[in-house]
């Protein structure tokens, strides 16, 4: 589902070049629109509440949307090779569990750790055998993980909540880096964000992902390894989830195995907002920043406004729906326009008197 | 792939002919393959279990599995054209609240009036959903998560902490959730007419076969001279409209709705519908088939606490065989593509 059908036809219809077209197609970026919503959503914010212009929302803003962003930034790579992974939010339950759960019974907790991050690991090794070595779809493939890992740590950790993490480690979870702002979740996604834009838009293997999406069959006549690269893909997504797992894990200090239900909705929004296209081959990691600062101050200002967390996900439902539609606004119109005209001529053939009246109706 | 086609087409017809039988015992497999599996599960647990065999019992499963089936039915629609529909365990939450809304202000009302009460709402986001696929053209998947959420949010908000009774219920409205004609559950009735009719529009009708071939090669559809576009919104529509249905019916057979009615409902339907056989690629797969599958789906959960085996496994069980499901048919579809060309080519000659 997630492969293209359409951008062929759409990038033909495109080709009409003119100069001041050209300069707005320019100014226009994706980027720009998001950069103007995102100062919108500061306004919005500084009138909602006095309590967003403090400094000390920056820290709020980052420990909140922390772990979506650790896990935006394999979906991007992944959806702009074309996939879909709709099973992070369950790796970050079930890495969370698996940590708490190996914690409680004795494992000194660096060890619990890296458990967790190979049982990520494993999981997105699962799912990327599946869906590159089977040709299964992701989208069906995660759909079934979403479940089969949720209820994996439904298994383990049925009913209760598991605590009694070392305080000394659960406090990364909700304290700043010393003498800063910033949340060591934000401290970890920035550096993994540089990483990840560079390998994606200044290396070799970042030009293989784009063509990857762009035309899967010409990519592998080319000589990109698309399998070997969309199985690390999803184990790299694997392992970053498991990761906001173990942050998510120590921001609550605890772990159930419902902890993060819901968030792919959170973190599909901030990659398709930022501009990843859902059709792969286009997108910036610059782009799902921005998103994500925006998706960060919107939930912060909406509850900071007493807005409850389900109706939020009204706007951040809408958000994700917007960021669909828009890109898409003017293939409707270039397509509504072609009706038209064709809708027109078909008018005109009909008035001709040699033209058979029901010319119109049959197929081409 | 057609230098394989061809060379296949090219095979003796002795061979032609064996390659063809296989091919289509592997196809009727599913659906016998459910019923056995269905049988294994049902013959285990109650050897562990007798009480899980008595009449009561299983007409507890049929009438379970009637809601699930029903919202298998619409999600076949979806399916065999090639997309998804993610929203449907929110329209049945924001449906059966709705239902019971009308049940507090009116308890005489019409039962006409309820159920197309029911259906107007699920047919509106129904409607919502596939005039964004088709008008837009973007992937279903990415439009009915955030109708999912959207409309949560909105079944949330509007629900708050309230939740509606039983005794908030009309006793007519409770008896179709629990009584049985001639040994059949109401709600098994419902959902065996719905699936006969689904099963034989789908197979006989002109806009059931459009389905199926949007699914094969929405391209060639195209080109064919089907309106895709109107199809799919039909579609999501009926997928919708069921879902309304369902939702009224969820509230009868559960007798109390809050906010969370219908969570999570979409994977278990999606898993039924893939389990019974339905290609998550689109253009193949039967009604019946999905049908089968929610039956499965439910008895297995059934059993579950029959046979001792913690409730909490339920999750990871349908989730593993959506999966298994897929991998299988993926791994069958390998093996009787070939024979499949064969049988295509061979009929072309003939």
């Amino acid at each position: 589902m997630a492969r293209p059908e359409t951008p062929a036809p759409q990038a033909a219809e495109a080709a009409s070049p003119s100069p001041l077209r050209e300069i707005v197609r320019r100014l226009a970026r994706w980027e720009t629109g998001l950069v103007l919503l995102f100062i919108g959503t500061l306004i919005f914010g500084a009138n909602a509440s006095p309590a967003f212009t403090q400094s000390t929302t920056f820290f709020f803003v980052g420990l909140n949307i922390g772990e979506v962003a650790i896990m935006a930034l394999p979906l991007a790579l992944i959806i702009i090779t074309g996939e879909i992974d709709l099973s992070v939010a369950s790796i970050l339950g079930l890495s969370g569990v698996v940590l708490a759960e190996l914690a409680g019974h004795g494992w000194p907790i660096q060890a619990a750790i890296v458990m967790a991050l190979v049982v990520g690991a494993a999981c997105g090794l699962f799912n990327g055998f599946l869906i590159t070595r089977l040709g299964l779809p992701s989208l069906a493939v995660t759909i079934g993980t979403l479940a089969l890992f949720r209820g994996i740590a439904q298994i383990i950790l049925p009913n209760d909540t598991l605590a009694g993490l070392p305080a000394s480690l659960t406090k990364i979870g909700v304290v700043p880096i010393p003498n800063t702002q910033i949340p060591y979740s934000i401290a970890i996604f920035g550096f993994l964000a540089i990483v990840v834009a560079i390998a994606l838009h200044a290396t070799p293997l970042g030009r293989s992902i784009f063509a990857i999406g762009l035309n899967r069959e010409a990519a592998f006549f080319s000589g990109v390894r698309v399998k070997r690269i969309q199985l690390w893909l999803f184990v790299l997504s694997g392992v970053l989830s498991a990761l906001a797992g173990v942050l998510f894990t120590f921001r609550f200090a605890s772990a159930r195995y419902d902890s993060g239900v819901g968030l792919e909705l959170d973190v599909i929004t901030a990659c398709l907002l930022g501009g990843i296209s859902i059709f792969g081959g286009r997108g910036t990691i610059f782009g799902v920043v921005l998103a994500l600062a925006i998706l960060g101050s919107l939930r912060q200002a909406l509850t900071l406004e007493n807005v409850s967390p389900q109706e939020q996900s009204i706007v951040v439902g809408g958000l994700l729906l917007l960021s669909v539609i828009v890109p898409s606004a003017g293939g409707v119109y270039r397509r509504t326009r072609a009706q038209v005209q064709a809708f027109r001529q078909r008018r005109r053939a009909r008035g001709a008197p040699a033209q058979a009246p029901a010319a119109g109706e049959a197929a081409p | 792939m057609t230098s394989v086609g061809t060379a296949e087409a090219a095979a003796p017809p002795v061979e032609r002919a064996r390659s063809h039988r296989i091919a289509e015992a592997l196809l009727r497999f599913r659906e016998l393959g459910i019923l056995v599996a269905l049988a294994l599960v049902i013959g285990a647990t109650a050897i562990k279990n007798p009480r899980f065999i008595e009449i009561s019992s299983l007409q507890e499963i049929l009438a379970g599995a009637s809601i699930i089936g029903l919202l298998a039915i619409g999600q076949t629609l979806v399916i065999v054209t090639r997309n998804v529909d993610l929203s449907v365990g929110s329209v049945v939450g924001i449906s059966a609240y709705a239902t019971g809304v009308v049940f507090v202000h009116n308890q005489n009302i019409s039962p006409v009036i309820v159920f197309l009460v029911a259906a107007l709402i699920g047919l509106g986001w129904g409607i919502i959903n596939g005039a964004i696929v088709t008008i837009a053209r973007v992937p279903s998947l990415v439009v009915t998560l955030a109708t999912l959420y959207i409309i949560r949010g909105i079944d949330a908000t509007w629900a708050g902490g309230n939740q509606i009774n039983a005794s908030d219920l009309p006793d007519w409205f409770n008896k179709i959730g629990f009584g049985t004609f001639a040994g059949l559950p109401y709600l098994g009735i419902i959902l065996i007419v719905a699936t006969a009719m689904a099963w034989y529009w789908m197979r006989s009708f002109r806009t059931g076969r459009d389905f199926y071939a949007i699914g094969s090669n929405p391209e060639a559809a195209r080109l064919a001279g089907i309106p895709v576009e109107r199809r799919i919104f039909t579609t999501f529509a009926l997928s919708g409209m069921i879902a309304g249905v369902a939702g009224a019916l969820w509230l009868s057979y559960f007798g109390s709705v809050d906010a969370i009615a219908g969570t999570g409902y979409e994977f278990v339907v999606i898993s039924a519908v893939v389990v019974g056989g339905v290609a998550i690629f689109g253009g193949s797969g039967s009604v019946i088939g999905a049908v089968l599958g929610a039956i499965l789906l439910q008895t297995i959960a059934s059993a579950l606490p029959s046979a001792n085996i913690s409730s909490n496994w339920e999750l990871a069980v349908q989730g593993g065989l959506l999966v298994g499901a897929i991998a299988l048919d993926r791994l069958v579809s390998v093996r009787v593509a070939p024979a499949l060309r064969t049988r295509r080519s061979g009929r072309g000659k003939a």
